[in-house]
């Protein structure tokens, strides 16, 4: 029943979850991020997708990341697109080379705004949005 | 392989006035500006029988056979590229014209995009942005301002583009606009004035951000040998292309998030018009956002890429400098129809009716769109 509770207050976007990512979703919510890769070829892939651009083979594992990676570009929000993020402006969202050579996009903690950089070494982390849903986050290395 | 070359031309273009709140429906919009163009033309609606309706907006081409009475439809398409699909349309209508498909093709673009559904709002609903909305959009990278200051940031850490530089877009392309009665912002903008707006997505200020608008435009393209019989001097598609980045569902995944799908539409727009960057008179560069206008002439080969802060300064892209860009003011400052009025625009000055921004002697023009994180659509035309 606080589940439900829960579930109800939450005011940001859900994402909708489909059979090729459900394993992601399903590391982050164990707070150890997984990733895809081509069972055949080996080739890591984000976002979760059916086919391997390299050798077009349909068979996945999904490896743990190391949560270790360095800024490729990020951006400070001051509008929300979104009521949900009004109590949350202004807001830093970065987009993350991970080490494994995917790279992803999600907000960032615990550096002022003017100390952002390219190249700078952060790690990620965990935020239980709700019990159904784990985001991941940036902080720095 | 048949070249496209030459082979059709806009033999008509029509546009609504162009307002915050048209007081008419999205349908009346199109079919206002479509009757228009098929008028300029010196045709009747009956003639029409192709139409490449916007695929993301709810009028459809059979509104276009009951509304106009068409008898024979044979040709309908849509080009699903976002803000790059109205000069793809040019590419399927001209592939459609020169197979003999159809004969004169209609491309109609109108929306309540100020009054009605804001723009903004659209993105989450459309199926080309499922992945940002599983996974950036529940992380709060929303919206295109939020989406493409990441492309904006890693510019300006690269090549140290600032924010004075993409206000140069803006105050040129505001000065454009002063300059046409059916624009939407008239006051003039300052440097001061873009750096003194507010933050949206650091680096975006409100000033590089496009207008949300209302109003409704459309061109309908024609083989070249019967274009030269119709009512107004033909505007001739030398060349014309489209292209997709790598990743085009997302920005985040793309190898270079500083190009766009314009850097491999360009090589095949210059190479089919068989002209070099030097010959292009006037450039309708598609401008949601500054950053977005810098880009593209660094992708299109106008220059290096990263040296697209320097190009559009010291005056270059004003009216009587080496490329005048957006001379009817663009989505910056006339209005957001999706580029076509771009389109529009690019028709006018090669037909000599640029008014007071008529550029002097306009004999070869390019005309972009971009849309959806990074499709582009490049035309190059000549009267």
């Amino acid at each position: 029943m606080s589940d439900t509770m829960s579930e109800t207050a939450y005011d940001k976007p859900m994402p909708p979850l489909n059979r090729d990512s459900k394993p992601f979703w399903d590391s982050l919510k164990e707070h150890a991020m997984r990733l895809q890769r081509c069972a055949d070829c080996g080739k890591i892939r984000h976002y979760p997708r059916p086919v391997c651009d390299s050798c077009y083979s349909m068979e996945v594992d999904w490896v743990r990341a190391s949560g270790r990676g360095k800024i490729h570009s990020w951006t400070i929000t001051h509008h929300a697109f979104h009521p949900g993020f009004l109590g949350d402006l202004p807001m830093m969202l970065a987009t993350v080379d991970l080490e494994e050579g995917v790279r992803i996009c999600a907000q960032i903690r615990d550096v002022a705004p003017d100390q952002l950089s390219v190249g700078m070494a952060v790690r990620v982390d965990y935020e239980d949005a709700t019990a159904a849903l784990t985001l991941p986050i940036f902080r720095p290395a | 392989m048949t070249s496209l070359m030459d082979k059709c031309a806009v033999t008509g273009i029509g546009e609504t006035a162009y307002t915050k709140n048209s007081g008419k429906s999205v349908v009346a919009l199109q079919m206002e500006a479509s009757l228009k163009a098929i008028a300029d033309a010196g045709l009747k609606p009956t003639d029409i029988d192709g139409v490449i309706p916007y695929g993301s907006l709810e009028v459809v081409a059979e509104e276009f056979v009951t509304n106009l009475g068409l008898q024979d439809l044979r040709f309908s398409a849509v080009t699903p590229l976002g803000g790059a699909s109205a000069v793809a349309a040019i590419q399927a209508a001209v592939s459609a014209l020169v197979a003999g498909v159809a004969n004169h093709v209609l491309i109609p673009i109108g929306r309540n995009g100020s009054s009605g559904e804001r723009i903004g709002a659209r993105a989450a609903a459309m199926p080309q942005f499922r992945t940002i909305g599983e996974y950036e959009m529940p992380s709060g990278n929303i919206a295109p301002p939020q989406l493409y200051a990441h492309m904006a940031r890693r510019h300006m850490e690269m090549y140290g583009t600032t924010s004075r530089q993409l206000a140069e877009i803006a105050v040129t392309v505001r000065s454009n606009a002063i300059l046409n009665d059916n624009a939407v912002m008239q006051k003039p903008m300052t440097i001061e004035d873009h750096q003194n707006s507010r933050m949206i997505s650091d680096p975006l200020r409100l000033f590089d951000c496009c207008l949300e608008s209302d109003g409704g435009a459309a061109v309908v393209i024609s083989r070249a040998e019967q274009a030269r019989d119709l009512a107004q001097k033909p505007v001739y598609i030398m060349g014309v292309a489209e292209g997709h980045p790598d990743s085009p569902s997302t920005i985040t995944q793309r190898p270079d998030i500083t190009t766009l799908g314009t850097a491999k539409a360009a090589p095949r727009a210059f190479g089919m018009a068989g002209v070099s960057h030097k010959d292009i008179d006037v450039a309708e560069i598609y401008d949601c956002f500054t950053y977005i206008v810098m880009c593209q002439l660094e992708d299109l080969g106008f220059c290096k890429k990263g040296e697209g802060g320097n190009f559009v300064s010291n005056g270059r892209i004003a009216l009587d400098g080496e490329l005048p860009i957006n001379t009817h003011g663009g989505l910056l400052s006339q209005s957001h129809i999706i580029g076509m009025n771009h389109v529009c625009e690019l028709v006018k000055q090669l037909r000599g009716n640029g008014g007071k921004a008529q550029v002097a002697n306009a004999e070869i023009g390019l005309v972009t769109g971009y849309g959806d994180m990074g499709d582009g659509a490049v035309a190059i035309m000549r009267n």
